[in-house]
């Protein structure tokens, strides 16, 4: 009982995260239309922010994740100019226009950092007794309350506030939405800022938890894509309910077999999705 | 240009190319011998990636298909004792009876589901290989895979450990597989892979069997595939999981986009020029870390302002030196 109620309370943690990652993935191929391949590193971002800023410049850690949010929004921002915006009408180019962004960033991760594991300490060695077997560590419920934080104040702001309300309607009918006299390019500008911005919070948030390595995006994107896959491609909603399913599936495998296992049965999972549903549990009809 | 003089012309090429790639290995250092080896492989791994996009279909699991082939000729070899010559055939047949497999519920998707699809059937077969020790190894693979064996002709005897004979081998091989897959692609069944790409409802109402089809070029792609991946086992003498990740994928991904695959050589060009650029430029430079960053670099420049790869610059020379108005048409015709 206790090592299954440690087990819910470790795919909380993983579930909110991944949320962050897939919301972002789907944010941004609602509004532009194409699948940002580098957004596992746009997280590896955040947490070599992190890693700079809070673990060597002695940053408050608070602080160094925001900063690792607004440096990977900005991040979103130049793919959006360099690569997305002039690709518009070529979703296959824009796919592998991000495969090029994602070496780089790799490759400066590399140069900036060097390839090996890096250390970060967590922001607070506190933890929580739920019961007496049962801990969650305050770094790792910082996640989830960020998580939900932000994931709230994105649905509101996408149901409330008239940027929102362009947002969506990009997301459904572009034409007619720049007919109504919304701006494309602000929009994308927007959804790429936000959709970035989680990636990036996300790592930076989980920095002390999961170890920076240049190349620790290659399992996230593999994540986000069996995410959002279930979800739905281009469901918000749908994305956070498969975020949630996925890592309580993965984590309970996980905790009773083992890691590959459970990747293993992600992936079978995302494929039963494609043969059985291709729009995914909570996707709409034709919005592919 | 006329008939006749256009044949002759061909002979010439193809004289000319013979005795390039038979003199080409004598020109470069040991090292760099074993590069062209594996040149010569990667060819066959990205002309066969080709026939499967004809059909407008962008895999994935491309290198997984490599790696399908170059497992299960090391495990013929090592477990069953089989002829290496052998079990690299058995290797590219494994690789084709997994790809009519995966077929089924691959294509039931298409463009962007096929791609993530093929991915996720790509990784499930790799983290096998990974999870499960016995047979595949483990993350650290298999090692020691019998060599090609050398080959004793009286007092001639081939030694397959040197790289100049194992290209020659290597040569051999590919020129066949690479005669072989023109063929298929001129032939009607090519024709056809082309119509699924541009008009798949047309296709279908004229009563052409799409998902057949698709299949079909996924089969022949993966045995070629999966050739190219036994080649290079008994040569290296080692395969693990890393060598057919996605990030080998990604490489096979540039070589294509970069060098076209409208036409059979884009991909050629695509993965001669880039091996050599990085091979000889980033070599010379000596910034190893730096080669994503120069791929990534490349592979962005490219999809921008090169949409149509290298080859359509080979078209425009062409239409340059060419003839006039003939030349102009051939231009137009690449556009």
């Amino acid at each position: 009982m206790e090592l299954f109620l440690q087990t819910v309370a470790n795919a909380t943690y993983a579930a909110s995260y991944m949320a962050l990652i897939a919301v972002g993935l789907v944010l941004i191929f609602g509004v532009m239309g194409v699948i940002n391949f580098a957004h596992g590193e746009l997280y590896m971002a955040g947490a070599y922010s992190v890693v700079y800023l809070y673990a060597g410049l002695k940053m408050p850690f608070l602080l160094a994740v925001m900063a690792g949010l607004v440096f990977v929004g900005l991040l979103g921002l130049v793919m959006e100019r360099a690569l997305f915006r002039p690709l518009r009408d070529n979703p296959l180019g824009g796919l592998i226009a991000s495969i090029g962004f994602l070496l780089i960033l790799q490759t400066v991760a590399v140069l900036g950092f060097g390839v090996r594991m890096e250390h970060v300490p967590p922001a607070t060695q506190a933890k929580i007794f739920i019961t007496d077997g049962v801990v969650l560590t305050v770094q790792r419920l910082i996640v989830i309350v960020a998580t939900v934080a932000l994931l709230g104040g994105l649905w509101a702001f996408l149901r409330k506030s008239k940027f929102g309300w362009a947002l969506r309607a990009c997301a459904q009918d572009p034409e007619a939405a720049a007919l109504q006299g919304i701006s494309l390019n602000q929009t994308a500008r927007l959804a790429m800022f936000i959709g970035a911005a989680l990636a990036g919070v996300a790592g930076a948030l989980t920095a002390p938890l999961v170890p920076p390595t240049p190349t620790m995006g290659h399992a996230v994107i593999v994540t986000a894509f069996i995410i959002i896959i279930v979800g739905g491609i281009g469901s918000l909603e749908g994305a956070v309910i498969a975020a949630i399913l996925y890592a309580f599936v993965h984590t309970f495998v996980t905790t009773f077999y083992d890691g590959v296992i459970a990747n293993i049965v992600g992936l079978v999972l995302m494929l039963m999705v494609l043969i059985v549903r291709p729009t995914g549990l909570f996707g709409a009809k034709e919005r592919a | 240009m006329p008939e006749a003089g256009s044949k002759l012309w061909w002979a010439i090429g193809f004289v000319v190319l013979f005795a390039g790639l038979t003199a080409l290995p004598h020109l470069l250092s040991y090292s760099q011998q074993e590069i062209l080896v594996f040149l010569v492989i990667n060819v066959l791994v990205v002309v066969s990636y080709r026939l499967l996009t004809l059909t407008g279909e962008w895999s994935l699991g491309h290198v997984v298909m490599v790696g399908v082939g170059a497992y299960a000729s090391a495990l013929f070899t090592k477990k069953l004792g089989v002829p290496v010559p052998v079990s690299m055939l058995c290797g590219a047949f494994i690789a084709a009876g997994i790809a009519f497999v995966l077929s089924f519920p691959l294509f039931r998707m298409k463009g962007f589901y096929f791609l993530i699809g093929s991915f996720a059937a790509g990784e499930i077969i790799r983290l096998i290989w990974k999870r499960f020790t016995d047979p595949f190894g483990g993350p650290k693979g298999i090692k020691r895979i019998p060599g090609f064996p050398d080959i004793e002709f009286g007092a001639l005897s081939i030694d397959f450990f040197e790289p100049v004979n194992y290209y020659y081998f290597c040569i051999i091989v590919v020129g066949f597989a690479l005669l072989i897959l023109y063929r298929i692609e001129r032939s009607r069944v090519g024709l056809t892979f082309h119509a699924i790409h541009w008009q798949d409802k047309l296709a279908e109402s004229v009563g052409v069997d799409t998902f057949r089809y698709r299949m079909l070029a996924f089969i022949v792609a993966s045995f070629f595939a999966g050739l190219a991946g036994a080649l290079s086992a008994h040569y290296i003498g080692t395969v693990n999981p890393k060598l057919f990740d996605v990030e080998q994928m990604v490489y096979v991904l540039i070589w294509a986009i970069v060098g076209g695959t409208a036409t059979f050589y884009g991909p050629i060009v695509g993965v001669v020029v880039l091996t050599v650029i990085n091979e000889i430029v980033l070599r010379s430079l000596g910034v190893d870390e730096m080669r994503p960053m120069f791929y990534g670099a490349i592979l962005i420049l490219s999809v921008l302002f090169l949409p149509k790869g290298l080859e359509s610059v080979v078209e425009k020379a062409k239409s340059w030196f060419g003839s006039g108005k003939n030349g102009a048409a051939a231009g137009q015709a690449a556009e």
